[in-house]
């Protein structure tokens, strides 16, 4: 493959799109490497295929700038970016065979004769589809269709890569295999990438990095590891992954390291996030293979009340309800964990990173 | 219900059509072949005296002739008014599409009549062009074929818009965007992706133009006037000027006819490129 292993920078500096009085995206600013996939996740209607909309050139922002490789964009029409975009619906061609569809780009671009023909070829065989060049697009099924779109996209060598939702209408194991793929050819072309999608296991196993968007702003921009682990704000240690929520009070502070009482009825010490106040209101963030049971009362731990177990391919799944009311989720791997009704007592894992938000009162 | 009982519903309405359009389409049929306007003898004069004439092929070639001049019209005008009207916010649509119906809810007199008004001697046009020194003699314009054209431009035109706005407003928008992001210009967009995904729109609507111009004998008469002479005159001469009935027969079987072969060619071409809207 002819590759081009040097990728080129994205800049998206204070973003804000508008349609009518409506804020779509609101003052988006993201850094993206040479080279690296970013997730775009977050819930429906947050802004971000209009996003991509904006760097691929379809819609004008109301301010901020877009840059690739330290040179702003904007002003270029869709047709003179060289940015290749993946539908959500593929939008192929439907009047022409999966041949035409790849070659589109390469004869909007003057190439002509052979090359051409190379060219697709190379392509169709690199996603897997080199029987398939004279078939219609509603002849293949919707993977095909995915795998010509991507075909199509990357034959003209852009220069960044938009993946808007490209596998939301796979099934499983499709979707699993083209992931795959994906990550494959964006790393042999080097391709700097932006993935669209609402699917945090997608973001969380294909991203370098994931900017977790909400009405329109991004409310953190890192790495799978620290988004899971130390989430910034409380929309985003909702929106990923599943977590326990419990109510306290900071007791005392002492340096970086606060004393939580919570109201389940145990002192936790924990390091304290800038800006909290003895006496404060918190909310602490547990994620529920964070938490353990024991059968021993104990200062750090908080009774409970069981309630169902669940088994989860590997792991068991425990219901349980504090003091004060709060619903607990807690997991352990199996085979550790008979299932004994006389743990009652629960506490934080000896590797558990609890996080502190100051709870809106 | 079973299969018979259903059948057995449709029959009032196939009896209705039957009587409605086939019977008199027969009589036609049988009228043409007599020989006398009295319709006592039997026989081909009719369709000898009018095949024989060299005159009515003429008249066949300027009336199929109309309609293709006016197809042509409806579309250099009507492909980017539906251009426009994709690309235009919702509620400017509605207004558009209120003045594209326009001419359908007025009555085919006072469209043509006001076209007089407009294309007259006196008339719009030639004032806006006298003033503007374009010309300096009133350009001539009602009955001549030009002029004819014009006014049929208009007055077909949404038969050309309405098929043609309802099959591009289901094209998939991001078509357009993927064939710029690919690279493409406009034009070539319009040319390689829209053009042919809306050629349905686009051949029901020449169809539909297309039977309705060649069939206009109001505006062709009125705005025509009796020198241009088209089928629809010449069998209305014959049938209610000099009541050859047997001849206007004639006459309306070829314009049927003719109309039909072209209308048939049109929409067989079009479901060859058809079918690609709902890929
Ligand atoms: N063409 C448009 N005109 C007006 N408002 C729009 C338009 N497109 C999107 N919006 C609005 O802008 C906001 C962001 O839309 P966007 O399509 O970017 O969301 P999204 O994050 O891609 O959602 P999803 O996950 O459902 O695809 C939404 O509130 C949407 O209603
Ligand atoms: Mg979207």
């Amino acid at each position: 493959m002819q590759s081009t292993p040097t990728g080129r920078t994205l800049d998206v500096e204070d973003l804000t799109v508008r349609y009518g009085q409506a804020l779509a995206v609101d003052g988006v600013t993201l850094a993206i490497e040479p080279g690296e996939v970013v997730a775009l996740l977050g819930p429906s209607g947050c802004g971000k295929t209009t996003l991509l909309r904006v760097i691929a050139g379809f819609v004008r922002q109301a301010a901020g700038r877009v840059r690739v490789d330290g040179a702003p964009i904007d002003h270029l029409p869709a047709n003179q970016r060289n940015i290749g975009i993946v539908f959500q619906n593929y939008a192929l061609f439907p009047h022409m065979t999966v041949a035409e569809n790849v070659a589109y780009g390469l004869r909007a671009r003057g190439v002509r004769g052979p090359e051409v023909l190379a060219r697709v070829s190379r392509f169709l065989d690199t996603v897997q589809l080199g029987g398939f060049r004279e078939r219609l697009p509603r002849q293949l099924s919707g993977g095909q269709q995915q795998r010509v779109a991507l075909a199509r996209a990357l034959a003209v060598e852009p220069s960044i890569l938009l993946l808007d939702e490209p596998f939301a209408a796979l099934d499983r194991n499709l979707r699993l295999d083209m992931q795959i793929e994906v990550k494959r050819l964006q790393r042999a072309l080097g391709l700097t990438t932006i993935l669209v999608t609402h699917d945090q296991d997608e973001a969380m196993s294909v991203a370098d990095r994931i900017a977790v968007m909400n009405k329109g702003r991004v409310e953190q921009f890192d790495t799978p590891v620290a988004i899971y682990d130390q989430p910034q704000t409380l929309f985003v240690n909702g929106f990923i992954g599943t977590t326990n929520l419990l109510n306290g009070k900071v007791a005392a502070l002492d340096g970086g390291t606060a004393t939580v009482a919570l109201d389940a009825g145990a002192m936790l010490r924990l390091p304290s996030p800038a800006g909290l106040s003895s006496g404060a209101p918190v909310m602490l963030s547990v994620r529920p293979e964070q938490l353990a049971l024991s059968q021993v009362p104990g200062p750090e731990s908080w009774r409970i009340e069981r309630g169902l177990s669940l088994p989860l391919g590997a792991q068991l799944v425990h219901e349980a309800r504090t003091a004060d009311g709060a619903s607990l989720k807690i997991v352990e791997p199996r085979r550790a964990s008979p299932a004994d009704a006389a743990r009652i007592y629960c506490t934080l894992a000896a590797d558990a990173r609890p996080t502190l938000f100051p709870r809106p009162t | 219900m079973n299969k018979l009982a259903e059948w057995q519903l449709t029959l009032p309405l196939a009896l209705a059509f039957a009587a409605i359009f086939l019977a008199p389409l027969l009589m036609l049929v049988g009228v043409s072949f007599f020989d006398d306007d009295k319709i006592t003898q039997p026989g081909v004069a009719q369709w000898a005296k009018f095949l024989g004439d060299p005159f009515s092929y003429k008249v066949i070639a300027d009336t199929l002739l109309l309609g293709v001049k006016t197809v042509c019209a409806t579309i250099l005008v009507g492909y980017p008014l539906a251009l426009v009207y994709l690309d235009s916010p919702q509620r400017l649509q509605k207004v558009l599409i209120f003045i594209i119906v326009m001419p359908l809810l007025l009555s085919v007199v006072v469209r043509t009549f006001a076209w007089i008004v407009v294309l007259g001697r006196e008339g719009v046009v030639n004032q806006v062009l006298l003033s503007l020194g374009i010309i300096s003699e009133p350009l001539r314009l009602l009955q001549t074929e030009l002029g004819l054209v014009i006014s049929l431009t208009q007055i077909e035109m949404p038969l050309m818009l309405l098929p043609l706005i309802s099959v591009m407003s289901r094209l998939d928008p991001n078509l357009r965007d993927a064939s710029a992001a690919l690279g493409a210009s406009r034009w070539r967009t319009l040319f390689t992706v829209i053009v042919p995904l809306s050629m349905p729109g686009l051949v029901a609507g020449c169809l539909l133009v297309f039977a309705s111009a060649t069939t206009a004998f109001i505006s062709q008469t009125v705005i025509g006037g009796v020198r241009l002479i088209y089928l629809p005159l010449l069998i209305w001469q014959q049938s209610l000027v000099v009541f050859n009935w047997p001849f206007a027969a004639v006459v309306s079987i070829t314009l049927l006819v003719s109309v039909l072969t072209v209308v048939s060619a049109l929409s067989y071409l079009g479901r060859r490129s058809g079918g690609y809207v709902h890929g």
